[in-house]
């Protein structure tokens, strides 16, 4: 039996499909046979984060409606063998994806993946329920901002309450805080709300930070899943929570302002 | 010079925590009525007309609050009758 973990967030923005995409490949690196689906139906972005959107011809729309077979929609990722990926179909009826379709599709993914990463859309609507519904874990991608935080919140709500775990009265979702685009001289300067604040207020699991990072970006650009970056201070993160997820004892990083005492008194931007 | 009075500017009210306050008081807001049964609206709406029959209250004058703890579900009504009472019949 596979894992589930969906990627979700309620505000759009805050790194959902970076975060879906570096996790997906930190977890078939380590060696799990892992798929990560885009639930994103009209605005399907995945595939340009994992760079192989010139490679996709069906997606997770024609395997529900019997167009296609799980074999032929998945996509092999070119970094690693053990990744594959699952795109969202472009088409702009809302009503594409069905709770059904989705649950035959999961169950038949279960039989052959260790991991199943559901990457979210944005919102309420019936992809991100979709995307929520069947997870055994969720990661709440978070940034230190009051919407998003705010969203969040509610995003918690939604998942205590309307996933089939509720609804068939099993163990909860396990839910972990994933903060991203973290500043922590922003932080030290009283300009941002710290992790402690956001952990007090969400009282939330903290699988890790995310430091404000100009890879990301560098990682979008050239397709490239940031966790490959392992130079890069958000590529170490995302490795870290990877291994942290899988149970590994790691301590937190990217939390504490770099500059030491002097630095913070005479140190400039 | 501008570093050394970022440091001991954190002391001022920050916009840090201002955002932590406001999300506070927020979040606590919503978990309650979020977590309240769909039907208390409606069930405010039509006890404020059965009561209206009887006793003349403004609608500001019923309230209906849901809590949730581990053990029980509690189910709080209040209507706050005007002083002196005119009846209706």
């Amino acid at each position: 039996m596979a894992r589930i973990i969906v990627v979700t967030s309620g505000k759009g923005g805050v790194g959902k499909t970076t975060t879906s995409a570096a996790i997906a490949m930190g977890l078939a690196k380590k060696g799990h046979k892992t798929a990560v689906i885009d639930f994103d139906v009209g605005l399907r972005n995945l595939d340009l984060i994992m760079g192989c959107e010139r490679r996709v011809v069906y997606d997770f729309v024609n395997v529900i409606n019997g167009e296609a077979s799980l074999n032929q929609a998945l996509i092999k990722d070119k970094n690693c063998n053990m990744l594959y990926i699952l795109p969202a179909s472009q088409t702009r009826d809302k009503d594409a994806l069905t709770q059904e379709g989705v649950g035959k599709v999961l169950e038949d993914l279960s039989k052959d993946f260790k991991y199943i990463v559901c990457d979210s859309p944005a919102g309420i609507e019936k992809g991100a329920h979709l995307a929520m519904y069947f997870a055994d874990d969720a990661f709440v991608v978070t940034n230190p901002e009051v919407s998003s935080v705010r969203d969040s919140d509610r995003m918690l709500g939604i998942l205590a309450s309307k996933s089939k775990r509720a609804e068939e009265n099993k163990e909860p979702i396990k839910e972990y805080l994933l903060l991203t685009r973290y500043s922590p001289e922003r932080v030290r300067l009283g300009e941002m709300l710290s992790v402690d604040d956001v952990q007090e207020i969400l009282s939330l699991h903290l699988l890790g930070v995310i430091p404000e990072s100009k890879s990301v970006l560098n990682a979008s650009n050239s397709g490239i899943p940031v966790i490959l970056d392992e130079k890069s201070d958000a590529g170490q993160a995302y490795s870290d929570i990877v291994a942290r997820y899988l149970g590994e004892n790691k301590p937190h990083r990217f939390i504490d302002d770099k500059k030491g005492f002097f630095g913070k008194l005479f140190g400039s931007k | 010079m501008s570093s050394l009075l970022d440091y001991f500017k954190i002391s001022k009210t920050s916009s840090a925590s201002l955002a932590k306050e406001r999300l506070q008081i927020l979040v606590a807001h919503e978990r309650v009525s979020h977590n309240q049964p769909s039907y208390l609206p409606q069930l405010q709406k039509e006890l404020l007309e059965v009561i209206q029959k009887y006793v003349n209250v403004d609608k500001d004058a019923i309230s209906v609050s849901f809590e949730q703890d581990e053990h029980q579900e509690t189910l709080e009504l209040n209507i706050v009758l005007p002083e002196h009472q005119t009846r209706k019949f």
